[in-house]
């Protein structure tokens, strides 16, 4: 028997912040520091959610909104994206379109939210974030396109089997490569965005959300660690197929699978410099070249 | 093991080494990249069959000295003295550069469709791995500014050619292999002095700075 | 025999390289020019058999390549023995940039000549296509020193330009033979000999989509080295910054050369039946060289320029000749001799000029048949000459191949040529007459240059190119309708 999708689902939902701590001991691990506990990003949301928040006289309904929705939307991204064998909780034909846009959607509450403030650092950063989501999305989709024409499927349960190992193409290999670089990307880590930075001139995604605090800014993070966790899954679908055969054996490798992503993030974060902002449109142009090269083989065979 | 299996990931990796060459603008990056295209080049006459008469492995083993070793070699230590800036704007950005190496792997993936190949001739994905490399190289060579960076094109375009020879030598026709060595032969030797000149009488290899002769 | 003919070069070549003194070099490059020249002429009277297991193997084609080549160089090398006399040696004032430089060492210079006539007889003396490709590739190699030799910015940016042109030309035409190897593959054939020979005996097995595509890759591969337009880029560049003596190589032979090679794929595509597939592309690369040639020469304020775009026009005209096949074909061949002489005869021309004028420009040269009036006397007949006017050889040769394409039905063709024909000669007449005529400027002064070695190889060209016009020796007419033969029948 599989494991039950409502499992899965709580699997994610409680897991999510710990991918974040993860991340953390990779690069502390890097650094040769201690590094912060793993359930660090779990106090801190704690921490956050019995604060009150503290709202701008110049803010309206909007920047209320923006955490919510945000949230709300990243969730519901959650039922359709599977976990292991036994498919997601929803799946219906072009599924994963609506998945794409929900992210989407998540992102425009936050930027929206983030212009809201009439801040000029906040307008800066939610200019930056949109005009590299829109780069990441065509790579995203392409991916999927791959998977899609590998696959012969429509829906994220049937192209997020393993293609990549079960399959002998090779080409096969180039789409989890610009998924990565899509999972960078969209999840403002190095080389695109640092999380850690406190200068607002180079930052993208923490800009946007300076002005929020308390439960709000929480929503956010907490939206922000189960994106990570989604892309991750994501990946891990694309990469890995059920091996054992045994359904609760194959979804303990695929939450392996997800922190072994977290983990590649650590270490690209560790061994890589944030790159000038210039140069990230190239990055994920690359992406979107690695994603067609990959499309166009496929479809060749 | 399967020989043949191994020659698919061998011409998508040199599809790679194309796209990344077309859209990195360091000097250094690209000669290891011509080096990588030379060492997977090195490969392609072993295939698709894996006997192997004494002529072709030798002839694998001076491509991999010529094209992996001696070249890149020559290059970073051409690259070293004439302390060239690392960086050249090009005419066409990395973006369209590798926009138009997709178009050119999709028209030549379209052209093997057209042309009736020779059964057992090439092995899958050999003709628009070939042709690709060559146009790689062109446009290496019509859109950069930094002459280095256009013998690297060259050399690239050489390469594409080499990899379409490659099933022929099996027939025995030498000349290709000849012809190659002697064509490298200009990339390096004739145009590395010519490098050499151009750094020493303009104090740089910017072929922007040729602007004299024109109508 | 014809080892011998590859042979001498070569030597004299190692020979120059090893000598220290300049008076007996200068005589070792006139001597092998002369050698060359006399066992070229002897071959017409005893065909050579073919040496090196059929790799050299001379037919009419090729002879006729050859001869224009030789007679060329000969003219050429005893123009350089005074060309380098009156170069010395030592650090100069650049003309037109006033920066410092000095020539490249002259043995380098005479042991390149040397070599590059040996490829370029390599190539007229094969029918084997990758004997062929080598050779043209070696005249890319021994050239781009030559038009090195004055070490200035200018004769740089024109031999950077030359080199990587060519180069990717060249590999583009390496491309067309080993698409021309795949279209003629064959699992049970026992030999891939790409000599001509064995080619048409597999002319059944060719594939016509390779081919094609195959011609394509080495017309526009040799194409590019021999100044098509729109591949001529380097060609003015190449001919303007050089020494007149390789400007006049280079237009009167090399162009040839790559010309031969793409003649020996059109052979090819005549023996597989694509004879109409080939001609047509000739055909229409052909009459856009000409139209170029003849935007670029109107207007035209430097006189090697103007000269270097004529040959783009008379390349186009020779392209043109084998485009309309049949009659025309025998006109192509006399009009590539007639060409290779007058260019040459022009070049070496213009080497005095400059030597006098110190400068290139058509509008600061004035006065030439006062300040030297023997070479005033050779350029208006050059002038004349090249632009195609009677009594020269090469308005025997344009008419033939004009009235042949009228014969034939190509009256659009045959009006569009002499458009640009009428064009060219007026942008040309402009220009080349001001110069002759007129006071001579008061900055020039010095003597001009009209010694033996300056005058003599001008005016011996002329006397051939004059004499093409008015009599056609039997013997003459006989080569030339065999190389044609060879061309429209393909063997």
């Amino acid at each position: 028997m599989a494991a039950p999708a409502v499992l899965r689902i709580l699997t994610a939902l409680v897991l999510a912040p710990l991918l974040l701590g993860v991340i953390n001991r990779v690069k502390a691990i890097f650094a040769g520091r201690q590094g912060r506990r793993l359930s660090q990003p779990y106090r801190d949301l704690f921490k956050l959610a019995r604060k009150g928040a503290v709202y701008s006289r110049t803010t309206t309904w909007i920047f209320k909104a923006a955490p919510v929705v945000s949230l709300a939307a990243i969730l519901a991204v959650l039922v359709l994206v599977p976990l292991g064998p036994g498919g997601p909780a929803l799946s219906f034909t072009g599924d994963f379109i609506l998945a794409v846009y929900l992210l989407a959607l998540a992102r425009a509450a936050v930027v929206l939210g983030a212009l809201d403030t009439g801040s000029s650092f906040e307008g800066m950063g939610a200019s930056r974030e949109a005009a590299f989501s829109a780069l990441a999305e065509p790579a995203l989709f392409l991916c999927f396109l791959v998977l899609a024409a590998s696959t012969h499927g429509l829906t994220l349960g049937v192209l997020l089997r393993g293609a990549a190992l079960s399959s002998t193409a090779p080409e096969l290999a180039l789409a989890p490569i610009a998924l990565f670089i899509v999972l960078l990307a969209e999840n403002s880590r190095i080389p695109v965005d640092d999380p850690n930075t406190h200068l607002e001139l180079t930052m993208i995604h923490e800009v946007m959300i300076l002005d929020h605090s308390g439960p709000d800014l929480a929503f956010i993070e907490y939206g922000a660690a189960v994106k990570l966790w989604i892309f991750c899954a994501v990946l891990t679908g694309a990469v890995l197929p059920p091996l054992t055969g045994d359904p609760w054996l194959d979804f303990a490798l695929a939450v392996a699978g997800v922190f072994a992503c977290a983990a590649c993030v650590g270490v690209v974060e560790s061994v890589m410099a944030r790159l000038r902002l210039p140069r990230v449109p190239k990055l994920l142009a690359l992406a979107c070249a690695c994603a067609t090269i990959a499309l166009i083989l496929t479809l060749w065979r | 093991m399967n020989v043949a299996a191994l020659f698919e990931p061998l011409m998508i990796a040199l599809i790679l080494t194309n796209l990344a060459l077309l859209v990195t603008s360091r000097t250094g990056v690209l000669i290891r990249l011509i080096a990588a295209q030379g060492a997977i080049l090195a490969f392609a006459p072993l295939f698709p069959s894996s006997n192997l008469p004494v002529h072709l492995a030798l002839l694998c083993l001076a491509v991999f000295a010529i094209k992996a070793v001696a070249f890149p070699y020559l290059l970073s230590r051409t690259l070293r003295r004439i302390d060239a800036d690392p960086l050249i704007e090009p005419y066409l950005g990395a973006n369209l550069s590798a926009a138009a190496g997709i178009g050119g792997l999709l028209f030549s993936l379209w052209l093997e469709h057209r042309l009736p190949v020779p059964p057992g001739l090439f092995a899958p994905l050999l003709f628009p791995a070939a042709l690709t490399t060559i146009f790689t190289g062109l446009i290496l060579v019509v859109t950069r500014k930094n002459a280095l960076t256009q013998v690297i094109g060259y050399l690239a375009a050489e390469n594409g050619i080499f990899l379409f020879g490659a099933p022929l030598s099996r027939q025995g026709s030498v000349w290709l292999e000849l012809s190659i060595l002697l064509d490298v032969f200009v990339g390096v030797f004739v145009m590395g002095i010519a490098i050499h000149h151009i750094n020493k009488t303009f104090e740089s290899i910017d072929v922007d700075r040729f602007c004299t002769l024109r109508d | 025999m014809l080892l011998l003919l590859l042979l001498i070069p070569l030597a004299s070549a190692a020979l120059a390289l090893a000598i220290a003194a300049d008076t007996p070099r200068r005589l070792i490059l006139t001597l092998a020019a002369a050698a060359h020249l006399a066992l070229t002429v002897a071959a017409f009277a005893a065909p050579p058999a073919a040496a090196l297991g059929g790799l050299l193997d001379l037919d009419p084609l090729g002879h006729l390549f050859l001869a224009a080549t030789s007679l060329l160089f000969l003219a050429a090398s005893v123009y350089a023995v005074g060309y380098l006399r009156a170069e010395g040696k030592g650090q100069r004032r650049d003309f037109q940039e006033g920066a410092a430089f000095s020539n490249a060492p002259e043995r380098i210079f005479t042991a390149c000549l040397l070599v590059f006539l040996a490829a370029m007889t390599l190539v007229a003396c094969t029918r084997n296509l990758g004997a062929l490709w080598v050779g043209v590739e070696g005249t890319t190699l021994a050239s781009a020193p030559l038009i090195y030799f004055h070490r200035h910015r200018r004769s740089l940016e024109a031999t950077w330009k030359y080199l990587l042109i060519c180069s990717v030309g060249i590999a583009l035409a390496l491309l067309g033979n080993i698409l021309l190897s795949v279209a003629f593959y064959d699992p049970a054939a026992a030999s891939t000999s790409m000599n001509l020979t064995d080619l048409a005996a597999r002319a059944h097995v060719a594939q016509a989509p390779w081919l094609k595509a195959a011609f394509i890759c080495i017309l526009v591969g040799y194409g590019v080295k021999m100044g098509l337009a729109p591949m001529h880029n380097w060609l003015p560049d190449a001919h303007s910054q050089s020494p007149s003596l390789v400007s006049a190589l280079l237009s009167g032979a090399l162009l040839n050369c790559a010309f031969l090679g793409i003649l020996r794929a059109h052979q090819i595509c005549v023996l597989t039946g694509l004879e109409a597939f080939s001609q047509e592309l000739l055909t229409i690369f052909g009459l856009i060289s000409m139209a170029t040639a003849a935007a670029f020469i109107v207007g035209q304020g430097d006189y090697k320029r103007l000269l270097a775009y004529s040959s783009v026009e008379h390349m186009g005209l020779l392209a043109l000749s084998v485009g309309v096949g049949g009659g025309a074909v025998f006109g192509g061949m006399l009009h590539l001799l007639g060409h290779s002489l007058t260019k040459g005869m022009l070049f070496l021309v213009s080497g005095n000029i400059l030597a006098l004028y110190r400068t290139r420009s058509c509008h600061d040269t004035r006065g030439m048949a006062r300040a030297m009036p023997i070479t005033a006397a050779l350029w208006t007949a050059g002038f004349l000459a090249i632009a195609g006017s009677p009594p020269f050889g090469l308005f025997v040769s344009e008419f033939s191949v004009l009235s042949a394409m009228i014969r034939q039905g190509h009256t659009a063709i045959a009006c569009a040529t002499l458009t640009s024909l009428a064009v060219i000669f007026v942008g040309m007449s402009v220009p080349v007459l001001r110069m002759v005529q007129g006071p001579r400027p008061p900055a020039v002064t010095g003597e001009a240059r009209e010694d033996f070695f300056a005058v003599a190889p001008p005016l011996a060209l002329c006397a051939l190119v004059l004499m093409l016009g008015l009599y056609l020796p039997e013997s003459l007419i006989v080569i030339l309708t065999r190389a044609a033969g060879v061309v429209v029948k393909g063997l």
